[in-house]
């Protein structure tokens, strides 16, 4: 394996199961790997760059139109699979630079792609499907709401290539009308538009934060880590009796989230 | 980004609340509800800086009116400003006096 | 009826402000506003950043009846920020939809419709405006799994972004012609992929593509209505009355990945070819 062109989703990816071949019929871009956690099944779904990827647009490791809906089909096959069946569970193992941004994108609704995908990985959450992500480089924007903003509980390594954000630092000051030097300063103070996972962090958003000796080439002892966190998060959601999202509220830097709904439930 | 506090006199407390407006550039948002009589406040918050002066002067017109002044309603006055002239600022300003009491308190 | 006098016998839906957007949909045009402007649950994150706060920080949710049954509205301001959501608004979305979604729990058939007018995340709040979304997400899957979801995309500035995800989660779309629903806002595009790829100047361009009428043609809306408040509400409370979808669009995997399979993407996209692969009922 060539680790200077595999991407920390395809190394992460085929670490966690053990180097197993991923199901044949999806494209490059979208790998899924049926494998094992602990002694349970488990799926295994990542989005990889596809150099070679027909839609010129989506090669670098964005989700495009395609990629969307093979998530879903990915997703949605094991929800089938497993209607009268134990519920196995699914790990989105993200590394996502964006969405893809294009004319063809546009024009044959690639918001209705990510919704295909984010339905999906919402539905198999409700029915029971404990779903995990486990963020080993990029986490950005449409890319993360399709795969892994709604699994029941996030991991993020603790590396400085780990990234979660709604645009990329140039766009973003291209919007705001600011520089990024300025979009840096503000990123200091206002914790939610910081770039950097600690902060992300202080968001409460994260199930753990993951210390590991490399991201990029990880050992054995950062994969006997890294699966660790999963079952131990594993056996929380099987725990919880409840299959939404409440656990990210209580945040120290998410009140507001809280207030909102405490005052919503006394004015309903 | 700058606030600055106004006060007037006034009357009788107003009967009702009132919210006119968004804060879209060029434009205000006016919150309007009672307060004790005799005292109107205005509480303001605006995105442009360096026209305490102008504000003023327009306010001290505005309420040393007939309908808005010291005979008229006591209320406290929010305003959220993004930039809006004070031809805009007077409308929103007569707009809010002009609901109070409207059948649908909350208006846009 | 002359078509002048037609035109000014409507009254335009797109003109109003979001609270009389929900009046306008609402029986008896009555309502009640829940965490009104007037308690101040304002964005704790823009202040410090200069910028202006709106009371109800852009989100309007409001609490009625649609054709007799129990209903909320959450309706964007889209004159504030663009409609972009921080966490207060994107709190006040996603904790009225999860509790639409508790009331039906208990046996009260409470259904909503969300007012979409916004580009997505507010870049001030980022990832709080992101987690915010992925919650409404979430929330409008669970809810649509008793009531249809209806989403009412009206312009003047459409739905962008991640909210654009959250309209194709939505169980039904109504748009006008000045609509635009898109993942990606025009200048982001056209930033990114150069202005031979996308224009995002060029208004009739931008339009054949995300255009409500284009949306409507493709399937990937589904009701489209002349810019009238009334016929608007008629159409929300005719969606109402079909019932939850047999499929919802979102789970169409399947049909999107066959008729995608026949799109050759070496050819650049044009609306013409999007028509003709996507277009309902075309031949499989």
């Amino acid at each position: 394996m060539n680790i200077e062109t595999t991407s920390r989703g395809a190394t992460w990816l085929a670490a966690l199961t053990d180097g197993a071949a991923p199901l044949t019929g999806y494209p490059p871009s979208v790998q899924v790997v049926d494998g094992a956690l602990a002694d349970q099944r488990c799926r295994y779904v990542a989005v990889l760059p596809d150099a070679a990827n027909a839609w010129p647009r989506a090669r670098t490791g964005e989700i495009g139109v395609i990629e969307g809906w093979e998530l879903a089909r990915a997703v949605h096959e094991v929800i089938d699979a497993d209607r009268a069946a134990p519920k196995r569970a699914i790990v989105a193992v993200v590394d996502v630079t964006s969405q893809a941004y294009g004319r063809r994108e546009e024009a044959f609704g690639i918001h209705e792609a990510l919704a295909g995908a984010a339905g999906a990985y919402a539905q198999a959450r409700l029915a029971g499907h404990p779903v995990i992500a486990l963020i080993v480089g990029k986490a950005m924007s449409g890319a993360y709401l399709a795969h892994g903003y709604q699994a029941n509980r996030i991991i993020a390594l603790n590396d400085a290539g780990v990234m979660v954000h709604a645009m990329g630092k140039a766009a973003a000051a291209r919007v705001t009308m600011r520089s990024v030097e300025d979009l840096e300063r503000l990123a200091a103070e206002v914790p939610p538009m910081a770039y950097d996972i600690s902060s992300y962090a202080t968001l409460g958003l994260l199930w753990q934060l993951l210390d590991v000796d490399s991201a990029d080439r990880p050992c054995a002892v950062d994969l006997a880590d890294a699966r660790h966190a999963l079952i131990v998060a594993l056996d929380d959601i099987r725990a919880d009796p409840s299959p939404d999202l409440r656990s990210r509220l209580g945040g120290p830097n998410r009140g507001a989230s809280s207030l909102v709904r405490e005052k919503l439930l006394a004015q309903w | 980004m700058e606030k600055h506090e106004y006060r007037y006199p006034a009357g009788a407390p107003a009967t009702g609340r009132v919210i006119v407006g968004v804060v879209s550039s060029g434009d205000l948002e006016v919150l309007l509800e009672p307060a004790p009589a005799g005292t109107t406040t205005v509480r303001l918050t605006t995105s442009v800086d360096g026209y305490g002066r102008v504000w003023q002067a327009q306010l001290d017109r505005i309420f040393q009116g007939s309908s808005v002044g010291p005979a008229g309603p006591a209320v406290d006055l929010e305003i959220n400003d993004f930039g809006a002239t004070p031809g805009v600022v007077g409308m929103r300003i007569a707009q809010a006096f002009g609901s109070i009491g409207a059948s649908q308190g909350v208006r846009p | 009826m002359s078509g002048a006098a037609a035109l000014l016998a409507r009254d335009s839906f797109v003109e109003l402000a979001a609270r009389e957007r929900v009046r306008a949909l609402m029986d008896g045009r009555a309502f009640r506003e829940l965490i009104d402007p007037f308690e101040r649950v304002t964005s704790p994150w823009l202040a410090r950043q200069g910028v202006v706060t709106q009371a109800d920080d852009g989100v309007v949710v409001a609490k009625g009846e649609i054709a007799g049954q129990p209903a909320v509205i959450l309706a964007i301001e889209g004159a504030f920020q663009g409609g972009s959501l921080g966490e207060v608004g994107g709190a006040k979305i996603a904790g009225a939809l999860e509790l639409a979604a508790q009331d039906n729990r208990r046996g009260i058939p409470t259904r909503a419709v969300i007012l979409f007018e916004t580009g997505g995340v507010r870049l001030q709040e980022a990832n709080l405006g992101l987690a915010a979304i992925a919650e409404i997400h979430a929330a409008i899957v669970d809810l649509r799994r008793y009531q249809p979801v209806i989403g009412v995309i009206a312009g003047t500035v459409g739905c962008f972004g991640g909210m654009s995800i959250a309209a194709g989660l939505c169980s039904y779309l109504v748009v006008t012609r000045e609509a635009r629903l898109g993942l990606n806002g025009p200048q982001v595009i056209e930033q990114e992929a150069g202005i031979v790829e996308y224009d995002s100047r060029d208004r009739p361009f931008v339009w054949s593509f995300t255009g409500g009428r284009q949306r409507a043609d493709t399937g990937l809306a589904d009701v489209f209505v002349d810019d009238d408040a009334s016929l608007l509400r008629q159409a929300v409370i005719a969606l109402f009355e079909r019932g939850r979808p047999a499929t919802e669009r979102s789970d169409a995997w399947r049909h999107y990945l066959d008729r995608l399979s026949r799109y050759d993407p070496a050819r650049q996209a044009t609306p013409e070819i999007v028509r003709q692969l996507l277009e309902p009922g075309a031949s499989s």
